[in-house]
C-alpha cells in the first residue's frame, strides 16, 4: 500500500468545495457547513502528526468531518438542555386515524433514493472537477455552480469571452469523460 | 455551414442560456448534418441536467482565502 502524507497548504484548494458539499447535505444550513469545514481543517492541522498514512488525506478529512458534524448536532441539542424528540400525531387535535399505519415509510415512493442518489452524484461530479486542471476547475466552477456572468468572469480573470468558453468546451469534455467512467458504469 | 468547433461553442452557450436565437438555428442545422456533433450535444445537455439535479454547491473565492488565511494562522 502505498503511503499518503499530508499537504495542509494545498487542502482548500482541493478538497474544500468537495467538503462542503458533504457537509451541506448532512446539516442542510450553508453557514453552518461553511464553519463545519474549517473546524475541520483547523482540527486537521492540529492532529496531523496522528496521521498515519494508511488513508488517502480526502479520506481522512472526511472523517474529522463526519465527527464535526456529530459535534455539531449535540451542540445543538446541549443548547435545549437536552435531546428531545417531539412528535406530535397532527395538528388538528381532533383528527382520527391508525397513527402507525400513517408514519409508515410509503414503499412506492422514491423521493428518499432520489436524495441519496443525488448526494452521490453530488460528490462524484465534486470528484470529477478536482480532477481538471486548476484554471478550467476554476471556470467551471464560478460559471455552472456559482452562476457567475460571463462578463463577470471574464473581469474576474483577466481572460477574454473566446478564451472562456474554450476552457467551459473541454472542461465540459473531460467532465463528461470522468462521469462515463464514474457514474454511469459502477 | 458551422464547423464543428463553432458548433461545440454554440452548444456550450446554449447550456448556460446565452446563445442566441440565430446560433441555435445554425446549431440545429449542423446537428441534423453531424452525428459526432449530435452526440456531443446529447452528452453536453446530459451532463447540465446532472449539474442541475446534484444541486452543487461551491465555497465562493472569498470564503477560500478566508479559510486559507485562518489556516495560516495555526501553521
Amino acid at each position: 500500500m502505498t503511503s499518503h502524507s499530508l499537504h495542509p497548504d494545498t487542502w482548500v484548494d482541493l478538497y474544500s468545495d468537495y467538503l462542503y458539499n458533504y457537509a451541506v447535505t448532512r446539516v442542510s444550513d450553508t453557514e453552518i457547513a461553511k464553519d463545519i469545514v474549517q473546524e475541520t481543517f483547523l482540527a486537521g492541522l492540529k492532529s496531523a502528526k496522528n496521521f498515519k498514512g494508511d488513508a488517502a488525506e480526502r479520506t481522512w478529512l472526511i472523517a474529522i468531518l463526519k465527527r464535526k458534524v456529530i459535534d455539531h448536532y449535540r451542540k445543538i441539542n446541549s443548547n435545549k438542555g437536552k435531546a428531545e424528540v417531539r412528535m406530535s400525531y397532527s395538528t388538528h387535535m381532533d383528527s382520527e386515524g391508525d397513527w402507525l399505519e400513517e408514519q409508515v415509510a410509503d414503499p412506492y415512493s422514491i423521493l428518499e433514493n432520489d436524495a441519496i442518489e443525488n448526494e452521490e452524484l453530488g460528490l462524484a461530479i465534486q470528484e470529477c472537477i478536482s480532477k481538471l486542471p486548476k484554471k478550467q476547475a476554476h471556470v467551471f466552477n464560478m460559471k455552472t455552480i456559482q452562476g457567475v456572468s460571463t462578463e463577470d468572469i471574464c473581469n474576474e480573470l483577466g481572460i477574454n469571452p473566446s478564451n472562456l468558453w474554450v476552457m467551459i468546451h473541454r472542461s465540459r469534455t473531460a467532465l463528461m469523460e470522468c462521469l462515463n467512467q464514474n457514474w454511469f458504469k459502477l | 455551414m458551422i464547423s464543428c468547433e463553432k458548433a461545440a461553442i454554440i452548444c456550450n452557450k446554449a447550456q448556460y442560456k446565452e446563445a442566441t436565437v440565430f446560433e441555435k438555428l445554425t446549431l440545429k442545422i449542423h446537428i441534423l448534418l453531424c452525428n459526432a456533433c449530435a452526440a456531443h450535444a446529447k452528452n453536453n445537455a446530459a451532463l447540465t441536467s446532472l449539474c442541475n439535479k446534484a444541486n452543487l454547491k461551491a465555497l465562493t473565492d472569498k470564503d477560500k482565502t478566508k479559510m486559507k488565511e485562518k489556516l495560516e494562522e495555526q501553521v
